[in-house]
């Protein structure tokens, strides 16, 4: 039993007879709070529920300390020790009418405000401890709602680091399945999800890390028509996209809607992260005011990537999506991160807002949403097709030809590494970039049927040859995946 | 009847406030003398404080505990401290909610303050009764800076 001295907030001094401090006596902080409700009882009404809990907008302080970060009630007190009794304030307008965004009265708002459980305290416990975080900082996490755009190689560690840190609502979108192909790399996934939505494995995984988060799966394609309404939500935006239409979609939804924007992109064994905020700094745009040339840039698929790379730049995405969210350290706005993990570096360039900048300058001459697939010139929309679309055979049709008296010639136009993936029977490799060397090697007295992996890179080639006066040639429609689909399922569909 | 006295260009320091976190509620801190007992609320300065509520700010305001305590730390050896506190209803009526009276304490001052479509539009004072857990509504009197008898009373409008 010790004798402790309680400080009486001043609003409750004139139910504690006018005293600053009382002196009650007590084993744990519990105690003595009955004790001094004991004592004075019309303070009980003011301090406790009727059930006889402490009420949430009490705060009780041992040594400077909330008793929420230790052992709560339970927490033993010795001679000596000051206890403080000390006001949360709260208030609002009635709900109703005002809200614009959200629903009146959502339970997300209640549940945000109410303290950490004892379970919530232990597993933040870390972070608590930290004086940039503390109990403050791990509320603003739970408060915090996040999209995470992708949950591919970026968005896998940057959404099961978000959850363990108790972000409060993570929004995911993404439309793929599981694919076996993902799992060098996509770390929310196991073996046995392959071939489910990879949105009902990634929330299942989430939510056995956390069940004290919440998560709301956006099962959709990002398009201009929905962008707006699906970030709209959201107080920050991650993007783990892999093609340039979604990217340049997620900055422009974001500069639009004045949301912070953590970029991050992988390529082979390099990748990049950078913080854009238009408020703050500079967008996408005014660092790629175009994209790239579609052919120019490959995706993982095609190019292939270090398994480990998305882990790295995924989880300094997270970084900056938590520092952000805490207001702590130095965010990477207006600085762009460079990562090289052959040569194990780290570079930064430093990135200035575009006083010219089509969307974020003081002029901007784009001021809404846009068609995200002709802009990037991507192969089958509207404006991709300069030029005549190139001759495509089906799947079957060609494995009938192949098996006919007249077999064309089929030629693999993509790399090596691929190739030994699997290739189709009979075929002969000539990578996309030397087929001009290697126009001796084909015949113009037989048909060429060009073949990828998807048939973007072989429709090009197959242009390329007519365009150099080759008659009879043809590309593989949907490539070797659609091949493995329909032919020969034993062959890798990677 | 405890009323509240405070100097015109301390209203305006509150206006000011909640007009620049429309749509979201502003909050802050009335500081002034602590009356040993009942007496009038003299406001002697507004302390902003950042609304630190977890979710819609439109229309909820917090003020931690911890912050509360660094202020009254501060003020301590001046003999003054928190005497209350005032936050904005944006597109409401400057009058308590059910929510700010089942979080209210006593003693307190609690001044609202309407917004509409970004202007304030309405100033009130409000005291929870211990007794029957209800707001009563308290005079404002508008007193100049160096803190002397009352100009004005009644509820006074922006």
């Amino acid at each position: 039993m010790a004798t402790v001295t309680i400080r009486i907030p001043t609003p409750l001094r004139p139910f504690a007879g006018g005293h600053a401090e009382v002196a009650v006596e007590g084993a744990t902080v519990g105690a003595l709070v009955g004790a001094l409700a004991a004592e004075y009882p019309s303070l009980r009404r003011h301090l406790f529920t009727p059930d006889g809990q402490i009420r949430h907008f009490v705060s009780v302080y041992l040594n400077d300390q909330d008793v929420r970060g230790l052992a709560r009630e339970a927490t033993p007190v010795k001679d000596g020790d000051r206890v403080a009794i000390v006001p949360a304030i709260a208030g609002g307008a009635p709900a109703g009418r005002a809200t614009r965004d959200r629903p009146a009265g959502a339970p997300d708002a209640v549940r945000a405000e109410a303290p950490f459980s004892r379970d919530e305290l232990l597993r933040y416990s870390r972070h608590i401890l930290l004086p940039e975080v503390g109990l403050s900082g791990q509320k603003k996490l739970r408060r915090a709602k996040v999209l995470v755009v992708g949950t591919g190689g970026l968005g896998s560690p940057t959404a099961l680091y978000l959850a363990a840190a108790g972000v409060g609502e993570i929004g995911l979108v993404d439309f793929d399945t599981v694919d076996l192909s993902n799992l060098q790399r996509q770390i929310l996934y196991t073996t046995p999800d392959v071939g489910q939505p990879k949105l009902a494995a990634a929330r299942a995984r989430l939510a056995a890390m956390n069940p004290t988060i919440r998560i709301v799966p956006h099962e959709a394609r990002l398009t201009s028509e929905n962008a707006m309404e699906v970030l709209r939500p959201y107080d920050l935006v991650i993007d783990g996209t892999d093609n340039f239409p979604t990217r340049y979609l997620v900055n422009d939804a974001c500069v639009l809607l004045g949301k912070p924007n953590v970029y991050g992109s992988i390529y082979r064994f390099e990748g990049q992260v950078s913080v854009f905020d238009a408020r703050r700094g500079p967008c996408y745009r005014c660092l790629y005011p175009e994209p790239p040339p579609p052919d120019l840039v490959p995706s993982c698929a095609e190019a292939g990537v270090l398994g480990v790379l998305p882990g790295v730049v995924g989880v300094l995405q997270a970084t900056e999506a938590v520092k952000l969210i805490l207001g702590a350290g130095e965010p990477l706005i207006g600085r762009l991160l460079l990562y090289d993990a052959l040569a194990m570096q780290f570079r930064e360039l430093r990135l200035e807002k575009n006083p010219e900048c089509a969307l974020c300058s003081t002029h901007p001459t784009q001021t809404g949403l846009i068609d995200y697939l002709r802009f990037c010139g991507v192969p089958g929309s509207e404006a991709a097709a300069h030029g005549p679309a190139a001759p495509e055979i089906g799947a079957k049709e060609l494995s009938a030809a192949l098996a006919g008296s007249d077999p064309p010639l089929l030629v693999d136009v993509r790399e090596p590494e691929e190739w030994d993936l699997g290739h189709l029977p009979g075929a002969r490799l000539i990578p996309k970039g030397e087929l001009t060397e290697h126009l001796d090697e084909l015949t113009r007295a037989r048909e060429i049927v060009l073949y990828c992996r998807s048939g973007a890179r072989s429709a090009q080639s197959t242009r390329q040859l007519l365009d150099l006066g080759f008659s009879h040639v043809r590309s593989l429609k949907g490539g070797i995946l659609a091949w493995a689909a329909e032919v020969d399922p034993s062959l890798p569909a990677y | 009847m405890n009323e509240i006295r405070l100097a015109p260009p301390l209203i305006a320091t509150m206006e000011a406030h909640a007009r620049a976190t429309y749509p979201d509620e502003c909050c802050g801190m009335l500081i002034g003398p602590v009356p040993a007992g009942d007496g009038p609320r003299i406001v002697e300065a507004v302390e902003p404080a950042a609304n630190e509520f977890e979710g819609e700010r439109r229309r909820r305001f917090v003020i931690p505990p911890e912050q509360l305590r660094a202020t009254e730390r501060r003020l301590e050896a001046s003999g003054r401290g928190v005497v209350g506190f005032y936050h904005s209803h944006p597109d409401h009526p400057a009058r308590p909610s059910t929510f700010d009276r089942d979080h209210a304490w006593p003693w307190y001052a609690y001044l609202v303050l309407g917004v509409r479509s970004g202007a304030v539009d309405g100033l009130g004072a409000f005291e929870l009764d211990p007794e029957s857990g209800e707001f009563a509504e308290r005079p404002i009197v508008r007193s100049d800076g160096a803190g002397a008898g009352p100009v004005a009373s009644g509820k006074a409008s922006a």
